[in-house]
């Protein structure tokens, strides 16, 4: 496989070549024209072909009419970044407003499929060219005028699917679970396919070099996105309140969660739901909402982005200072401000590791595939109940929303921990009862929760200062002593966060640090600098803060440790910095903030320039 | 029947400590037992008067204490939680999140009854939406604004009730239109909606105790002066100014259900003047209506609206039950939640079996 990628490389095309499975796929179009089933059609019948492969939706922030693109990477490696992301072997080219644009970046010898009004063939004599009809052809196989623009898209995946050798079975499988028992829409977009094969084979005239082939490399495997895979970890959780205002791109998170919660979370005779599902006027609110029913004893969850944690502020310092468990999800898009909404980044590391004023600091578990998504959102409700604070998990736009590839998710053994909380049994056996004192030297103390019919179980929680016995204190000796109890929990939360994944191959001699959706380009990155510059690199996969002993211990065994941030100012490098000063000088930043998603190549490039070598 | 007068006795007045100590209710325990800590507002505070209604409210209604739970805001208001039902949680949340706070205990316990405590500026301004939001919600608790016109504890700067003309103590005139929360939250749907002066406990004691027994969200103005910022010539949130303006809107007394209980079938009874002279709460109680405003009708939420604009453009300032309606979906049952608490689900209940993990990533391959 890697002899024809190589054959590619710095525009050496021998076009007779065949390049199987192991290409990239550019679909352009409009959005609101149908063309995400569509997308979503073509990825999983790659998929069901056995091969794996990743997409990335690139959506503009409005719902009709706008240029939108979707890259589909087949790759035999599992390699699930782009590439670079101007690279591309083959056009699907449907939106003329940016078909000049689109042709641009691409490889001599690649292929495009475009709308034949578009004219394209003209335009560049080093690509290879298939102009159809598509206007004609979805006319013919939907006699619905109204319905016609939806079903343009999948005649176009009928195209891609002849030239490729992508089976008709697996397109039609694709269909079916794209529309799920609608069975006009089935129907439809069969039909519009068949006519796109049918028009390829009768003329069309094989003349690029793709192909996909039949393989056996996904078999049990599941394709899904991040976000849902993290509200059916809220599901397995036992989560029984989750409070949310709309956000892209997290809203998913909470829809998905509506929706399994409907079906797995009511009662089989009732039909009464275990879970409170409450759209909320604000961030302020969710966040509140989440905090009082965490005081009460639910297990409370929400999740947003980037605006939506800047509201959340005070809120978190107030679940911090006064101990009370929640989940927050924050799935990252690009700021500052609104920005780029339905863009990616890392850009908000740094402001959930102390969101809000004063000395607060938060747990943060880092999920970097699917598989993470859905067991990072079951601890974290066991994390957030043990530690008594709020917990966020963070991902971002590209793991969240983008469909990924994955092994089917465990079920989750262990037990829930509910944390430390007494019960009216409990305080039978004892005499006082303080809610701040820490029993048991690990900084966390009891709790126990409003309804519990137990003249010792009150108490008055407050964000003012408090002491051991939660009343208002303004004494210096007692308002320092509950600062410096809460940071000994972080210190007991170290444990208990997914510590790194690290690897130490031999003849190591430069590490790379990451996290979070960084994790398929970083991987991709290791594989080209060993194969193609002979650097072997060590690596450290960051999957939770605060950070374990290891992270320290791994960051002063290298020369030169290259942090991988998706954002512009280093944030992954400035935390680390921040706790482990004496590793300062070893960190060497890769950046990279485009709010697109970050490819092997800029990591690549990024570390021969900083090691003093030429690409 | 006999005649139950606010201030009685708690309950039916039977209950007695064996050895003629203070009287109990009909848990056996005595007012002392729904105290909190000692107060630390200013002597005179309005809210100090309000709060020791609410202590008495919770004692004659026989509130279990530990459903009691106490949720606050931040100011002088926001303190008070700690100076009643000291047998019960509580929590002082953050400056206008009350709302947002009561909202999730109450969905994770419906058992609980929970009692938000605010003022004018946690609740008109920083909290305005919030409040606006819980309205909608409908969550059942009940709502205590005690309004003094001012943000007393950052010293004293009008809020957002303060009326047009009325003077802080340094003679700044406030020009801006007051936020009347009564008529926003008849507007909004809110199910109970009473005004009440810490100057006149024995209305504001009978409009608790109505809260305590209606399920829903009941919201409940107290007029609470600032002795230390706003009760000077000039405020127009002063005792002497509230006492001249508040206009009962009926002379109210509150009958506990087990009185009520006496007489079975008991229907609606409508005055000469179409007026109605009873109203029945959730619990079986009932208030018993003396009309003092002529054709006020609780139950007409237009024309309330209007009646309160039209006294307020008089200078005077309607109080008692001001509207009312029973039977509106509250939160709980919006959102179609099992019965058992969900703080108290057990595991099983809440995270499917595995069969359910195999049956959705079937769905995914
Ligand atoms: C976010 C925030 N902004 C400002 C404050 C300062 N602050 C504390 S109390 C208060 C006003 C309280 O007024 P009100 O609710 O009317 O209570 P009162 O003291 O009059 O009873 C303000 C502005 C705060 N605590 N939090
Ligand atoms: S400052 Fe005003 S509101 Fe605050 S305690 Fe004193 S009198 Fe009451
Ligand atoms: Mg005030």
């Amino acid at each position: 496989m890697s002899g024809i990628g190589q054959a590619v490389e710095g525009g050496k095309t021998r076009s007779a070549e065949k390049l199987v499975n192991n290409f990239s796929i550019q679909v352009a179009t409009v959005n609101g024209t149908g063309s995400q089933s569509s997308n979503s059609i073509l990825m999983r019948a790659i998929f069901e072909m056995g091969i794996p492969v990743s997409g990335k939706n690139l959506f503009p922030s409005n719902i009709y009419g706008m240029p939108t693109w979707f890259t589909i990477r087949l790759s035999e490696r599992f390699y699930f970044a782009r590439e670079s992301v101007k690279e591309f072997d083959l056009l699907l080219a449907m939106n003329p407003a940016t078909a000049m644009d689109d042709l641009a970046p691409m490889k001599p010898g690649s292929c495009v499929i475009y709308d034949e009004p578009m004219g394209l063939r003209d335009r560049r004599d080093d690509l290879v060219f298939y102009p159809v009809p598509f206007a004609k052809l979805a006319a013919e196989a939907c006699p619905d005028t109204k319905l016609r623009r939806f079903v343009v898209n999948c005649v176009s995946v009928g195209v891609v699917a002849r030239l490729l050798g992508i089976e008709q079975a697996a397109c039609d499988k694709a269909v079916r679970l794209q529309f799920e028992g609608r069975v006009k829409a089935i129907e439809l977009n069969s039909a519009a396919i068949r006519a796109g094969m049918d028009y390829a084979a009768a003329h069309l005239e094989k003349r690029d070099r793709l192909y996909v082939e039949r393989r056996d490399l996904t078999r049990g495997m599941i394709l899904i996105d991040g976000n849902t895979a993290c509200a059916l970890g809220c599901i397995f959780a036992g989560c029984t309140l989750m409070a949310w205002y709309p956000i892209t791109p997290a809203s998913s998170i909470c829809e998905r969660f509506i929706e399994y919660a409907r079906k797995y979370r009511s009662d089989a005779r009732t039909g009464k739901l275990t879970c409170a599902l409450i759209q909320a006027e604000d961030e302020l609110a969710a966040l509140a909402i989440v905090l009082g029913a965490g005081w009460a004893g639910a297990r409370a969850m929400t999740a947003t982005s980037g605006p939506g944690v800047s509201l959340m502020a005070e809120g978190a310092g107030l679940g911090f200072y006064t101990e009370i468990p929640a989940v927050i999800f924050d799935v990252q898009r690009a700021g500052p401000s609104t920005g780029l909404p339905t863009r990616t980044s890392q850009q908000d590391l740094l402001k959930l590791a102390t969101l809000s004023h004063g000395d607060t600091r938060h747990p943060i578990l880092i999920p970097s595939n699917m598989a993470e998504c859905f067991d990072f959102s079951v601890q974290a409700f066991d994390i957030a109940e043990r530690i008594q604070t709020p917990v966020f998990v963070m991902l971002d736009l590209d793991l969240g929303m983008n469909p990924w590839i994955s092994g089917p998710f465990a079920y989750p053994e262990k037990p829930m921990d509910r944390g430390k909380v007494l019960t009216e049994r409990d305080l039978e056996k004892m005499k006082t009862f303080d809610r701040y004192r820490d029993v048991d030297g690990d900084g966390i103390p009891f709790r126990t929760l409003p309804g519990t019919r137990h003249p010792l179980a009150a108490y008055m929680t407050r964000g003012t200062s408090h002491n051991e016995k939660a009343q208002y204190t303004e004494r210096a000796a007692e308002y320092r002593a509950m600062l410096d109890r809460i940071a000994r929990k972080f210190e007991t939360a170290r444990h208990l966060v997914p510590p790194p994944i690290i690897e130490r191959p031999a003849g190591a001699t430069a590490a790379i640090v990451a996290y979070g959706s960084s994790r398929p380009a970083v991987e991709e990155a290791r594989d080209r600098l060993r194969e193609r510059h002979g650097i072997e690199t060590a690596y450290m996969l960051i999957r939770g803060y605060p950070f374990s002993d290891d992270v320290e211990r791994f960051l002063l065994e290298f020369p030169g440790a290259y942090v991988v941030d998706q954002n512009r100012s280093g944030q992954m490098a400035a935390l680390l910095r921040m706790h482990f000063p004496g590793a300062s000088a070893v960190l060497r930043p890769v950046l990279h903030y485009t709010g697109i998603a970050i490819d092997a190549r800029t990591i690549v490039e990024q570390i021969l320039a900083q090691e003093g070598e030429r690409t | 029947m006999a005649k139950i007068v606010s201030g009685n006795v708690a309950g039916t007045g039977k209950g007695r400590q064996a050895g003629g100590g203070d009287p109990v209710n009909r848990l056996g325990l005595t007012a002392r037992d729904y105290e909190g800590e000692k107060s630390t507002l200013c002597p005179g505070c309005g809210h100090e008067i309000a709060t020791k209604q609410i202590v008495r409210a919770l004692w004659e209604m026989s509130v279990e204490p530990y459903r009691i739970v106490k949720i606050s805001g931040i100011g002088c208001s926001s303190r008070t939680p700690s100076f009643f039902a000291g047998r019960a949680h509580g929590f002082n949340g953050i400056h206008g999140r009350m709302p947002g706070l009561a909202t999730g205990i109450a969905a994770a316990n419906r058992e609980l009854l929970p009692i938000g405590i605010s003022g004018d500026g946690d609740t008109a301004a920083i909290g305005i939406g919030q409040f606006i939001h819980l309205i909608r919600r409908n969550v059942r608790m009940i709502y205590v604004m005690e309004d003094n016109g001012v943000y007393s504890l950052t010293k004293g700067q009008f809020s957002p009730t303060a009326d047009i003309g009325s003077t802080l103590k340094d003679g700044s005139i406030n020009d801006q239109e007051p936020v009347d929360c009564c008529s926003l939250a008849i507007l909004l749907g809110c199910p109970y909606v009473a005004r009440s002066f810490s100057g006149d406990p024995v209305q504001l004691l009978a409009l608790l105790k109505g809260a305590i027994a209606h399920n829903g969200m009941a919201f409940v103005h107290v007029l609470s002066p600032c002795v230390t910022f706003n009760d000077h010539e000039g405020s127009t949130k002063s005792y002497k100014r509230i006492r001249e303006a508040a206009c009962p809107v009926h002379r109210i007394e509150f009958v506990p259900a087990e009185v009520a209980a006496k007489e079975p079938d008991r229907a609606r009874r409508d005055g000469r003047d179409g007026t109605p002279r009873e109203l029945h709460l959730a619990d079986g109680s009932f208030f018993r209506l003396d009309p003092l405003e002529e054709g006020y009708d609780p139950g007409d939420r237009a024309r309330a609206l209007e009646r309160i604009a039209a006294a307020a453009r008089d200078g005077r300032l309607l109080t008692g039950l001001l509207y009312y309606e029973p039977n509106r979906l509250d939160m709980n049952r919006m959102l179609n939640l099992v019965e058992e608490p969900l703080a108290n689900l057990p595991p099983g209940k809440t995270r499917p079996g595995r069969e359910v993990l195999d049956e959705i990533m079937q769905t995914f391959k």
